[in-house]
């Protein structure tokens, strides 16, 4: 039976989180609605499908490459970087601002549309574009993210730090 | 300017349910799956589908695009956390599981974007 919600366990919905979480969200949602009305290509669904039906989603692609990229920095800043920053930080610009900005249900709808509008070509290079991107930038934050953030520990130069 | 505001709001109610999908996932589901993320990218697809399809036959107005599609299922979904989840699975030697988790990710959100097309074809 999981229908007694203990407020105190952690396994559960903590509230303070969906809330920075939310505020995240919007902010997220806002940046990638600013990002599709700069750069109006046929890439979102709720204002262009009715303008630019078989056009490459190059909005929706970069989005997506921009906010991997940055949730790839995010991860090694907050885990080994500022370890010490407050705990609502990571849920707040990593579920919220970066999962609200990046999208995945624009890139489904993106591919079947040009599936529906012969594009056949175009489809199957959004499907690969965004999921080669994606992963790439991904790594790619958090390679970049180490070489500019952590401090690397010089084994042979025997610093001695000792923590 | 209405618009700005639907988008926030939608952002602000996606997210939230993403995030809630993912900690009821993790009480009542197991495996070696992130089912939070899964299913949250396969309600939005769906969604969205159906959404689409409705919105060409005018059943909802500018504004519950905004609300809904950019807003709501745009934040529902995600790409950063999935691409970060696929990482740490190939980066733990988990290889087979990341590049089935992305396969099944991909080939399901594009069938359910058809599904929940033909969902709202079949009611107007």
């Amino acid at each position: 039976m999981h229908l007694h919600p203990h407020p105190d366990t952690t396994s559960g919905p903590q509230w303070p989180v969906v809330a920075v979480v939310a505020v995240g969200g919007a902010a997220g949602a806002l940046l990638r609605y600013g990002a599709s009305r700069l750069w109006r290509n046929g890439s979102d669904a709720a204002l262009l499908w009715r303008t630019g039906e078989a056009a490459f989603p190059v909005t929706t692609v970069l989005i997506n490459v921009v906010g991997c990229f940055l949730m790839g920095v995010l991860t090694v800043a907050l885990k080994e970087r500022f370890t010490g920053a407050p705990r609502l930080l990571n849920p707040m610009l990593g579920t919220g601002v970066l999962g609200g900005f990046t999208t995945f249900s624009s890139y489904t709808d993106d591919t079947r549309r040009l599936l529906e509008n012969d594009q056949p070509g175009y489809a199957v290079a959004n499907l690969l574009v965004t999921v080669a991107g994606c992963l790439t930038a991904v790594v790619l934050g958090v390679v970049v993210a180490r070489l500019a953030l952590v401090r690397r520990r010089s084994a042979g130069a025997g610093e001695g730090s000792g923590s | 300017m209405m618009e700005w505001l639907l988008v926030l709001a939608g952002g602000a109610l996606g997210a939230p349910a993403r995030y809630l999908i993912g900690t009821a996932s993790k009480e009542h589901l197991r495996g070696p799956f992130h089912w939070g993320t899964f299913l949250a990218n396969m309600a939005a697809a769906l969604l969205l589908g159906f959404l689409v399809q409705a919105g060409t036959e005018d059943a909802l107005g500018r504004t519950g695009q905004a609300l809904l599609s950019t807003g709501f299922c745009g934040a529902l979904s995600t790409w950063s956390t999935f691409s970060n989840e696929v990482h740490s699975m190939a980066s733990a030697r988990r290889t087979a599981g990341a590049a089935g988790y992305v396969s099944v990710t991909v080939a399901l959100g594009l069938g359910l974007s058809f599904a929940g097309m033909a969902v709202a074809q079949a009611l107007w």
